[in-house]
């Protein structure tokens, strides 16, 4: 008859209807003529989550990314020294459990040629790979709503206008400029390097916000909003804005992983991040130089963690697009 | 009066001493066409061309026309959700074409619009509590626990369970849907309602309730509504009056008994010839008209209707029949009317 797993998400309510309150008679007729079945729904949020939760690959990455956040966070926990205080007696020390004069595991990933153990590098390294990435790809989609959210709206000129200029920003060469820029503004700070990364990635967000905006604008809903008399920042924020959210969201995790590479990729270039502050394109770019000696943990470590975390990232905004996609039922 | 502040006499009237609720004069609702590489207006598409009407207070004034005639436009346009080229809607005396922002978004309580389409008219993302009581956030009810108090009455007027509030729009069914889009339509507590042809997409058994509710609360709050159908029965069946469109213009208006009974304009006589009678044994004279719909970005010299029209003559193309009182109470704008 009905299944029972079915009927724990889809209770058939058969309760009588309720005496109405008001003073209308009008509505009696319809309580009583209403068969109509109610479903007893899980809230949105719950559906989502459950459809994320099938998916392995996003929970293994969400899992991963976790643990990462948590290795950044507590890095001085587990790290037992820090970048300006280390053993430079100790360099070029190939990964090992014990090490004389220390019995801990300081040195499980060696140590780099200055003597500076891999694991400070590796664990206070991701706390600067994961700041930059989320934080830009915050500001970014914070620019792109903001922009893209304005132009799909109003259409007409505004839109014109808008969008040309995302144009002129989208024909800009990404790297060649974030060299340039890194070079003379930056100067090292983690900060100014997130807000170059947000002033030149927001239009690829914001063309992709417009046509969201674009498609809803004209939806009866809006109108109805309106016709009420919301205002126009309202209808964009509170009523369009969740409704475009999934691809956002999407969106700005996959831009995560994007900005997290573009930071290592100018570390290396030795226009990024300066010591005393370590990060993993920090520790890539030096470790060019006694790679040829054989020195090959003090490139893998970094290069590994940048690898699981990017690819994390990814499974996870896939798992997220399955998930926030009303129309899948997996 | 009107003409000491120099605006043109009404063209239509409701009758001596009526209380006119919603006065609408030469409303001209015109869409540019864009073409070209530069994206130029090359043309108009002539939506609304040159209407003029008025609501008696209370009364339900239907619309009657084919798709793409201009009722549906005509009813955006009388909210200033559209913004008409040219015209005169009078409300309570004022012109709401010319308000400015604030003093519109105050008069927007006063004119409420009911949507054609249950699922589009919904915020998706948004709880059913929400989106009645927004309008009377947005107009100054800060109180949360006041709102759904006011939520919760109008759920109950239009039939629903109170405890829908927190729900979503897609736990609910079409025709409780639409009753949704009815309550937050009545939520604050307007005088003028559009009805853009607010049963079409139901079935037929669910149209008839919302046709007694919306008959039933026309009564319970003193609404006027203007009520837009492609359905003739569902129009006769609402309205006081019905005014019939074809191409942008307002072809014939009288009361629903007058019109049904006793077609002049030979475009309403077709329309009428179309409904299905369900009796077998009644044989129909069925009007067929010949050819289609002109273009309403060229629409033809004179009278709209002439190109295919079995009365027309020379007059018809050189003068636009105005519309005019062929009877009590009944206009129609035709040169054998």
């Amino acid at each position: 008859m009905i299944d029972p797993q079915h009927n724990q998400q889809a209770v058939l309510s058969e309760e009588l209807p309720t005496p109405i309150a008001g003073p209308s008679a009008v509505a009696n007729r319809f309580l009583t003529s209403d068969n109509e079945v109610t479903l007893v729904q899980l809230g949105q949020g719950q559906l989502i989550f459950r459809r994320f939760r099938k998916h392995r690959l996003a929970m293994a990455g969400a899992v991963t990314l976790l643990l990462l956040t948590l290795m950044g966070i507590f890095a001085p926990l587990i790290s037992p020294e820090d970048s300006l205080n280390w053993n430079y007696l100790a360099s070029n020390v190939p990964p090992r459990l014990t090490y004389p004069g220390a019995s801990d595991w300081r040195y499980i990933m060696g140590s780099d040629a200055n003597g500076h153990s891999l694991l400070m590098w590796v664990t206070y390294g991701a706390r600067v790979s994961l700041a930059v990435g989320l934080i830009s790809a915050a500001l970014t989609m914070i620019i792109a709503i903001i922009v893209g959210g304005t132009a799909g709206y109003f259409g007409g000129w505004i839109d014109a206008v808008v969008m040309r200029i995302t144009d002129v920003f989208l024909t800009l060469p990404f790297l060649p400029l974030l060299i340039l820029l890194s070079f003379y503004i930056s100067k090292g700070s983690m900060w100014l390097i997130v807000l170059i990364f947000g002033v030149l990635s927001w239009p690829g967000a914001a063309r992709l916000v417009r046509g969201y905006y674009l498609t809803f604008r004209q939806q009866e809903f809006t109108e109805a909003a309106r016709a009420v008399g919301v205002s126009d920042t309202r209808i964009i924020f509170r009523h369009i804005l969740p409704n475009a959210m999934s691809p956002v969201i999407v969106a700005t995790t996959l831009a995560v992983a994007g900005f997290i590479g573009a930071e290592a990729a100018i570390d290396f270039l030795g226009v990024g991040i300066k010591p005393p502050t370590v990060s993993w394109g920090l520790s890539l770019a030096n470790s060019q130089t006694y790679f040829g000696e054989g020195n090959w943990w003090w490139a893998l470590f970094p290069g590994l963690f940048l690898l699981i975390t990017t690819l994390s990232i990814n499974f996870l905004g896939d798992g997220l697009r399955d998930a926030l996609d009303v129309r899948s039922r997996r | 009066m009107q003409e000491e502040n120099g605006r043109k006499p009404l063209q239509v009237t409701t009758g001596p001493g009526d209380d006119v609720l919603m006065d609408v004069r030469h409303l001209k609702t015109y869409y540019p066409v864009l073409g070209g590489i530069m994206r130029r207006r090359v043309g108009w598409v002539k939506a609304v061309d040159d209407v003029s009407f008025a609501i008696r207070r209370g009364e339900t004034l239907g619309l009657v026309g084919e798709s793409g005639c201009g009722k549906t436009t005509i009813g955006r346009s009388i909210i200033r959700l559209l913004k008409p080229l040219a015209g005169e809607v009078i409300f309570e005396g004022k012109n709401i074409l010319d308000l400015p922002r604030d003093e519109m978004k105050r008069t927007r309580k006063d004119l409420q619009i009911i949507f054609q389409d249950p699922y589009g008219s919904l915020n998706p993302r948004m709880p059913v509590g929400d989106i009645i009581g927004e309008g009377l956030m947005v107009h100054g009810m800060k109180n949360r626990k006041e709102r759904e108090e006011i939520v919760q009455y109008f759920l109950s007027v239009v039939g629903l369970r109170k405890e829908y509030v927190r729900r979503y729009p897609h736990e609910f069914s079409g025709g409780q849907r639409q009753r949704i889009g009815i309550a937050r339509a009545l939520a604050l507590r307007p005088k003028f309602v559009v009805g853009d042809e607010p049963v079409s997409a139901l079935d037929v058994s669910i149209q008839s309730q919302v046709l007694n509710l919306l008959k039933d609360l026309q009564q319970e709050f003193g609404l006027t509504y203007l009520f837009t159908a492609h359905d003739l029965s569902v129009v006769e069946y609402i309205s006081d009056r019905v005014g019939v469109m074809y191409l942008g213009k307002m072809v014939e208006l009288a009361t629903a008994e007058e019109l049904y009974a006793n077609p002049r304009m030979p475009y309403t006589q077709a329309l009428l010839s179309a409904i299905p009678i369900p009796d077998p044994s009644v044989k129909k004279q069925r009007i067929v008209l010949q050819g289609d719909v002109p273009s309403p970005i060229n629409p033809p010299s004179g009278c709209p209707f002439r190109t295919r029209c079995w009365l027309a003559q020379e007059v018809c193309s050189a003068e636009t029949p105005p519309l005019r009182e062929v009877a009590p109470s009944h206009w129609a704008a035709c040169h054998f009317a």
